[in-house]
């Protein structure tokens, strides 16, 4: 399992990049991740995320579009816009979690 | 932004030079259970930043005719996938009970219904479409359509805007 350094942060990654370890993801890390796709956070990112963390925290796995929508009040819309084109992926990337598993 | 040693891994998300994958669904069938492989593989391909197009005909038109897109039923006639004997599906009440108890097994796994999936596809910038030729043959219009289906077209209107795309049949 790789290990990586990104802007003084040193992380464990899978081979795509993802966090494999959400214990080391602080909020910089998630602004350093963001910018490594060309991704600048505002409070409506971080609203997202926030909602990603602390689903991941109590449910064991990352939410998908779907459940960040229903349940953490961003509607589908606003997230396409907000994290283009893969915005589930993009999310989870940024919020240094395992990309979701559900299918819808 | 990389500080030392191990050069950091990026996913890539978006492709340097875009594909330009188009995925076109088209849905012929109407019963509950055909309705979701279309929905869910629209999602799906939205979700990875696929163009997509769905092509409701015959009684596929059954998912986007506000009448009966929320009412779609499920028989376990002639489908075997249930393991139980033919003949239990055709007693009274029993396509009622398979559509319910399909319904709660698709409510379970956080899956939504037709019409607010249909939403979802649409927030997600997928594109519905309604056949030319199921509309004149229920006599239907627009109006008794889901609001966001962008259009009543022919089947070779559909070819047209779907030029280059990958077709499924379902």
């Amino acid at each position: 399992m790789p290990v990586t350094t990104l802007d003084g942060h040193q992380i464990h990654v899978n081979d795509e990049g993802f966090l494999t370890d959400p214990n080391e993801w602080d909020d910089s890390l998630a602004t350093v991740l963001a910018a490594q796709i060309g991704i600048t956070l505002t409070d409506a990112h971080w609203k997202a995320i926030r909602f990603l963390r602390k689903d991941f925290e109590e449910q064991g796995e990352t939410a998908t579009l779907r459940r960040v929508a229903t349940v953490g009040g961003v509607p589908i819309k606003e997230l396409f816009a907000l994290f283009p084109q893969k915005p589930a992926k993009k999310m989870a990337y940024i919020s240094g979690l395992p990309k979701p598993q559900g299918c819808v | 932004m990389t500080t030392d040693a191990a050069p950091a891994i990026v996913p890539q998300f978006d492709n340097e030079t875009p594909t330009g994958r188009k995925l076109a669904i088209i849905c012929s069938k109407g019963s509950l259970d055909m309705a979701y492989p279309g929905l869910i593989l629209a999602n799906a391909a939205l979700g990875e930043g696929v163009e997509t197009h769905l092509f409701f005909t015959f009684w596929g038109f059954d998912m986007i005719n506000k009448k009966t897109m929320g009412d779609l039923q499920f028989t376990m006639l002639g489908n075997t996938a249930t393991h139980m004997p033919q003949g239990l599906g055709g007693l009274p009440g029993m396509t009622a009970l398979a559509t319910s108890r399909l319904k709660k097994s698709i409510a379970d796994v956080d899956v939504p219904e037709v019409p607010e999936f249909l939403e979802q596809i649409v927030a997600s910038g997928g594109h519905l479409w309604a056949c030319r030729m199921s509309a004149d043959m229920n006599k239907l219009t627009k109006e008794d359509l889901y609001d966001e289906v962008e259009d009543i077209i022919s089947a070779s209107d559909f070819i047209e805007k779907t030029e280059g795309a990958q077709m499924l049949f379902i």
